[in-house]
């Protein structure tokens, strides 16, 4: 069992400057939905993005972790998807 | 040994699927969403059910430094997972890639 705020502050942790909003979608502390923007993300394609947000949760995806949806911004993405 | 065989996978088809059942089963809700999306992208693919064998499950994560299934490979590359797919999809970026463009 993971809680959501956990998995928002490992990510915010492990990538400087970003913000993660993450939710416990079926409330049942194994599959989450992330959305993490970032400074860092700019120039970077969308594998290299998703890999950076993997990578500070190590082996729990997939593990404790069953299942993270996620969808990564830069600043910029985030102001034009309107929901800063 | 399973890092060498996904690699063989992928460079022996050009649109490859690895996932957890297959197109007219899928074991999970992400695998399902994935054969959706190339389904509906028009895709010509096959697929690579994981769970029939531990050594590719675990092959292609390490191949691809991803930590989770569904995978999706285009002539050898690496595209993504489903939440990519649908991305792209949505986009039309996929039906480029697949198209080759």
């Amino acid at each position: 069992m993971f809680q959501a705020s956990e998995i928002k502050r490992i990510i915010e942790a492990g990538i400087p400057g970003s913000t993660a909003i993450v939710l416990d979608e079926a409330n049942d502390g194994e599959h989450f939905a992330a959305e993490v923007v970032s400074p860092t993300f700019i120039g970077k394609g969308l594998v290299q993005q998703h890999q950076q947000v993997y990578k500070t949760l190590g082996s729990l995806v997939g593990n404790a972790i069953h299942a993270l949806a996620l969808k990564t911004y830069t600043p910029e993405q985030w102001a034009e998807a309107g929901r800063s | 040994m399973g890092k060498e065989r996904v690699d063989q996978i992928v460079k022996g088809s050009d649109v490859v699927l690895f996932m957890k059942g297959n197109k007219f089963f899928p074991q999970c809700g992400f695998s399902a969403r994935a054969v959706q999306i190339l389904q509906a992208a028009g895709a010509k693919f096959e697929t690579v059910d994981v769970l029939a064998d531990p050594a590719i499950r675990q092959g292609v994560k390490d191949y691809s430094s991803w930590p989770t299934i569904p995978q999706l490979y285009i002539r050898g590359e690496f595209v993504g997972g489903s939440d990519i797919m649908a991305e792209l999809h949505e986009s039309g970026e996929l039906t480029k890639k697949l198209a080759g463009e």
